[in-house]
């Protein structure tokens, strides 16, 4: 063996060290990486998925009103127009999450975040949203106010 | 016979030769010149921060960080616990003060190019702890878990989960799930008093150690036009005159913080309207005013989506400046940089007024 092969050899060698620490080097970082970005992922919670709820007695909404209800964990918007028409939606602003509000004056749904507006068939009309509200079924049953999803 | 002092000085000088220290102390000089005023923004900023840790230490002492405690845990905080009203003011002001003082640091750096080579670095660790000065703001913000505290949060992490591909995850990592909740106010805690100061701590580390071994940056030109540099020593001169200020930024803070007691508001409900009139705190305000005024589709790519992506662009070059603007590192005056940021400010101000009358 010649001394340039000899070295070659020894680079060669030098060579898979490197590549078996640095290999080592990146599997240490993931197993250590791994379970901390895992961890961080916060789990899923068994969520009873609501399909309706009562929203109140319908002689205690006034003409002209909206109000917030729980729909399971979210909010959920029910408005008396003041043509006397129950109408719900979902009350979260599909534009940055804020909870909107009806607006007696201009008669519409309108969010103060970014004055976000939309009319009472939940349709974007104005401001930044993108999206329209997605609409949920009012029954009445007696005096109960029903909210249910509209599928 | 010697003092204490003396005694206790070569006790230590022989072990970590103080000697060398002193020396190099000693060597530090302060450049005099027209622009020497905005030398002294650091080291307001700096004070401002200490008293945000000791402030902040002392609100852990009773603060409860949970859903159902933050609030009433501040409202014991102000009404309870002696002087309790006078820590929270501080804390708070304090806070607003910091980043005030931190922008007007950021742009007097930026007007006088005192990012040049070879002070990239100083500008970076800067840059970054002015980034966490925001997140600090925005994390604290939730703390009380108070109304405008919570749709503050939607937004601000809606806005990241805007983002296109990693936004989601970020959004759900913030929140701690696919809501604001408690599990959000958890991890904005998290963030505010253990992860954020600790990085802070280490950036602040960097860019003290570099701002004392590379001295002070003088104005492109300053050097050259006039021959003899006036100069002040740093220890004991310059340092004195910025205790001074220290001083009377404390009394500012006090007359603050006892004459305007910061507000709690209404505490958090998830289930009501996000109240009119609700606002973000005023150094988010150009941002949530710009926000407002993009239309909800531009050429097919949603308006939030493209102002974020404006303003993370935006955020971005601001941060390079010392590495494409090559003239100043030549020493040249770069009159498109100066134009650059004067357009910054003067949309930064109208847009925060424009917001605040809003």
């Amino acid at each position: 063996m010649t001394e340039s092969t000899a070295e070659k050899v020894q680079e060669e060698r030098r060579d898979l060290l490197k590549w078996l620490l640095g290999g080592s080097l990146v599997a240490w970082i993931a197993s250590v990486a791994y379970p901390i970005l895992a961890y961080l992922q916060p789990p899923k919670q068994n969520e009873v998925a609501v399909q309706s709820i009562k929203a109140g007695k319908l002689s205690e909404i006034e003409l002209d009103s909206g109000r917030i209800v729980k729909f399971g964990t979210k909010p959920v918007i029910l408005i008396r127009t003041n043509t006397n028409e129950l109408k719900a939606f979902t009350a979260t602003c599909t534009h940055l999450d804020c909870t909107v509000q009806y607006s007696k004056e201009k008669g519409i749904i309108w969010c103060a975040c970014h004055n976000g507006q939309y009319d009472l068939t939940g349709r974007n009309i104005g401001g930044p949203p993108p999206k329209p509200l997605e609409e949920f079924r009012v029954l009445i049953q007696e005096d109960e106010v029903l909210i249910s999803k509209n599928t | 016979m010697k003092t204490i002092w003396e005694k206790l000085y070569k006790w230590i000088d022989e072990r970590v030769d103080l000697a060398d220290l002193v020396e190099f102390m000693g060597k530090k000089y302060v450049p005099i010149h027209r622009h020497s005023i905005w030398y002294y923004f650091g080291g307001v900023t700096l004070f401002l921060f200490l008293i945000q840790v000791v402030s902040g230490i002392l609100l852990l002492m009773y603060y409860k960080g949970s859903e159902d405690l933050a609030f009433e845990s501040i409202q014991f905080i102000m009404s309870k616990v002696q002087f309790g009203w006078l820590i929270r003011s501080i804390h708070s002001w304090a806070a607003n003060l910091f980043i005030l003082a931190a922008v007007i640091h950021m742009f007097s750096v930026y007007f006088t190019k005192a990012y040049r080579k070879p002070r990239e670095i100083t500008w970076l660790t800067g840059m970054f702890m002015l980034f966490l000065g925001m997140g600090f703001g925005f994390s604290g913000y939730l703390l009380p878990w108070n109304e405008l505290a919570f749709f503050a949060t939607k937004v601000g992490t809606d806005i990241a989960g805007a983002v296109p591909i990693v936004g989601k995850p970020i959004m759900v990592l913030l929140r701690g799930g696919e809501d604001v909740t408690g599990a959000t106010l958890s991890r904005m805690f998290g963030f505010h008093v253990a992860i954020f100061p600790g990085i802070f701590a280490v950036l602040l580390g960097i860019h003290l150690v570099l701002v004392q071994r590379q001295g002070m940056s003088e104005p492109i030109g300053h050097s050259e036009s006039g021959g003899d540099l006036k100069t002040m020593p740093f220890f004991p001169n310059f340092l004195l005159r910025d205790l001074l200020l220290w001083l009377i930024v404390l009394n500012v803070l006090a007359i603050l913080a006892v004459l305007f007691p910061w507000e709690l508001g209404v505490k958090a409900d998830p289930f009501a309207s996000a109240p009119a009139g609700i606002k973000p705190e005023w150094y988010f305000l150009f941002m949530f005013q710009s926000l407002k005024y993009i239309p909800a589709e531009v050429l097919y790519i949603e308006g939030e989506i493209l102002g974020i992506l404006l303003f993370g662009l935006a955020f971005a070059l601001w941060t390079m400046v010392p590495f494409w603007d090559r003239k100043s590192n030549f020493g040249q005056e770069n009159k498109v940089v100066t134009y650059v940021g004067l357009f910054v400010v003067a949309f930064v101000i109208a847009l925060t007024i424009l917001g605040w009358t809003a």
